[in-house]
């Protein structure tokens, strides 16, 4: 179906499939006009763009290795830059993060300025050189440039580590929105949504991935940004909200300090639902120290840099300086989408805290915000709740709490939204969820197939075996991600910032010195990632069991940690070695010169 | 090579301005967050504040593009750039 001029035609293709799906959206909010039940539109919503992912899938089907592990390398750079966002920004960026802002203000917004700026990391350091080497996988780079199969395994266990401690979290993201939308429980619905996730990957592979993965930004970010606007309008503050709301952080401030920050008492707060929270901390002021800032924001640049299902949507380009822009792009879409959140936490705590607004309801009496519709609908979700702590009758702020979530979820209601809205937004969520755990679930298959399998087993298979195997590891790790997914241990595995810790401590420095530092052996490299990844997750077991830490590195950011041992036992050990072959570094020169064939011949 | 050796020294240049850019964006100016967030910053935000939601990651894009842009000359300038495609 998707012949040659396929990539030609590819600005049409995805302004039909745009122009279709808001089609889709105008006829829903008809359909909600004419007496559509709530449930029906989500089921809708949630089925049509399976349905669509899912074709897509079809028809990139593919029996050839270079499709399957890089989409044959054709990929443009604004497509390659929306696959990667959607790559990129999982169900927990697109339904928590407005959430993190609301309630954690600057503390939590050091994660923005990391997860855009490590991608001047990926950019610079790392991408076009990987590209230029012509890998399939990360861990093919690593036992390419170091040689020998201890450091490609020791990749693949990285990777696998990382990879999976984020999957799981998307998988569980995943059936938690199948569930709401299709009504059905929670333990199926995972499987549910794995099933969706393999129909996009399981043919195509790293292609089937790609055109999915552009879809599923075209339908996330119309599901963020049109709510966004929308709510801006329908509270009268402003019809741009990311240049307009100026007024609005600081009316904010000013009721902040009328309100005060009372401190609730313990026994007070053991009666609120696990998981909700209350306004604490001030909307727009500085409330981290300088340290705690800055090093939050860099463990998530240096985990950007390392994570191998980002880094292999740069393999799919068909050029070095492609792959250059193409990050660009990928930071550009990203940026639409972290810009607007904040101005989403902004709208939605105005709304409910101002009292001038009809919908604010600090201030108004229990009874009356008790008797409210949205109210009701969010406190029976288990995401809003009030209590007359100090018994005088009316909600103040230390007195509202709500869940993470329902900044995305319910804001949009509480401003008058139509549902058709709330239907788009599960879609969105959806969209985002399913384009990450494919990334993660294809990144840990190839791996293993291409890496373990191919170089390392059986290196004179038939490529039409090793697509078999790729296809089958990629089903039996999907299905072991949904299985711990369905146990629900979400405060254990839903630490998507421990991916970026994981991986920085055992993968940055061995990629960014095997480009970078042409003595970089593979002694060094193999004691990079072990001593690097063992010492990071020692110290995220010490600090989790009560250790103090030090240099205030907290489990939030033990990969610097890791990372540092990682570069001193690289930078030692090479030393204490003999320099790589001739043939090695000549391969280093080789990636520095865009122009020419790949370093690794034959593999297109 | 030793025209591999200078086409080298120049990409790292770039590589050292553009990681400088990039540190003061993403960690210098927080070193000064609660001092700069008194001044008020484009659109009438307070400036850290509108540097976390907007002007720092603008500046990533704008940054990367950039050195995208001189990188494309450098290697130009060597005759090592790629033919065709885009």
């Amino acid at each position: 179906m998707i012949k040659g001029n396929f990539i030609d035609n590819l600005p049409k293709v995805y302004g039909i499939y745009t122009g279709g799906f808001i089609g889709f959206i105008i006829l829903m909010a008809i359909g909600e006009q004419m007496g559509m039940t709530a449930k029906a539109i989500g089921i809708c919503f949630v089925g049509f763009t399976i349905f669509i992912y899912a074709l897509i899938g079809w028809l990139s089907r593919t029996a050839q290795a270079s499709n399957y592990y890089v989409a044959g390398r054709t990929v443009p750079t604004v497509f390659n830059g929306m696959a990667t966002a959607a790559d990129w920004m999982s169900g927990a960026s697109f339904v928590a993060m407005a959430g993190g802002i609301y309630f954690k203000g600057y503390g939590y917004m050091a994660l923005l300025v990391g997860w855009t700026g490590g991608y001047v990391l990926v950019a610079t350091l790392l991408a076009p050189y990987l590209r230029k080497f012509g890998c399939y996988t990360v861990p093919d780079f690593v036992g390419t440039r170091y040689g020998g199969n201890t450091a490609r395994l020791m990749a693949v266990i990285v990777l696998t580590v990382a990879s999976f401690t984020y999957v799981t979290a998307q998988i569980n993201a995943t059936g938690t929105i199948a569930a709401v939308a299709l009504d059905i429980p929670f333990q199926y619905a995972v499987y549910v949504g794995l099933v969706s996730i393999l129909l996009c990957s399981m043919l195509g592979g790293m292609r089937g991935v790609t055109w999915t993965q552009v879809a599923q930004y075209i339908v996330l970010i119309i599901a963020y940004l049109l709510p966004v606007f929308w709510i801006s309008n329908n509270i009268g503050a402003g019809f741009f909200p990311h240049f307009m709301l100026a007024d609005e952080v600081a009316r904010i401030g000013e009721l902040e300090q009328q309100f005060g920050f009372v401190k609730n008492s313990a026994a007070d707060l053991a009666t609120v639902p696990k998981g909700l929270a209350g306004i604490t901390k001030a909307h727009s002021e500085v409330n981290a120290t300088p340290w705690a800032f800055i090093s939050l924001a860099l463990a998530m640049m240096m985990g950007t840099a390392s994570l191998p299902h980002v880094m292999m949507r740069f393999f799919t380009t068909p050029s070095v300086k492609a792959a250059r822009k193409s990050v660009g792009w990928s930071v550009f879409f990203i940026f639409l989408l972290y810009s607007s959140a904040p101005m989403l936490a902004t709208l939605s705590k105005l709304a409910l805290i101002d009292p001038n607004l009809p919908t604010g309801i600090i201030g108004k009496s229990i009874a009356e915000v008790q008797a409210i519709d949205w109210y009701q609908n969010w406190n029976q979700a288990n995401l809003m709740f009030v209590s007359d702590f100090n018994g005088n009758g009316t909600v103040e702020l230390n007195e509202f709490f709500m869940g993470g979530k329902a900044v995305v979820l319910a804001t949009p209601e509480i401003a008058g939204l139509p549902y058709v809205i709330s239907g788009l937004v599960a879609a969105g969520g959806l969209a985002a969820a399913m384009s990450t755990a494919d990334g993660l679930i294809l990144a840990i298959a190839n791996a293993i197939s291409h890496d373990v399998y191919y170089k390392m087993v059986d290196p004179k298979a038939e490529t039409a075996k090793r697509l078999v195997v790729a296809r089958v590891l990629l089903v039996v790790i999907g299905f072991a991600g949904a299985t711990i997914a369905a146990m629900e241990i979400q405060g254990i595995l839903g630490s998507v910032i421990w991916a970026f810790d994981f991986a920085m401590s055992g993968l940055f420095w061995p990629l960014v010195l095997g480009v970078w530092w042409k003595r970089a052996n593979k002694e060094g490299a193999i004691a990079g990632m072990v001593l690097g990844l063992v010492s990071g997750f020692v110290y995220l077991v010490w600090v989790r069991s009560g250790g103090s830490g030090f240099l205030g590195i907290t489990q939030l950011t033990f990969g610097i940690f890791g990372s540092t041992v990682s570069l001193v036992a690289m930078v030692v050990v090479s030393l204490m070695t003999s320099a790589p072959s001739a043939a090695t570094q000549k391969m280093v020169d080789d990636s520095r010169v865009p122009a020419g064939a790949s370093v690794i011949g034959g593999q297109k | 090579m030793a025209k591999n050796a200078q086409h080298w020294e120049k990409t790292r240049g770039l590589l050292f301005v553009t990681l400088a850019i990039w540190a003061v964006f993403s960690m210098g100016i927080f070193l000064f967050g609660a001092e700069m967030n008194e001044v008020t910053g484009p659109f009438g935000y307070p400036l850290t504040y509108w540097f976390t939601c907007q002007g720092s990651l603008a500046i990533f894009v704008i940054l990367i593009f950039w050195f995208a842009g001189r990188q494309e000359k450098i290697d130009e300038e060597f005759g090592f750039s790629e033919k065709g495609d885009d």
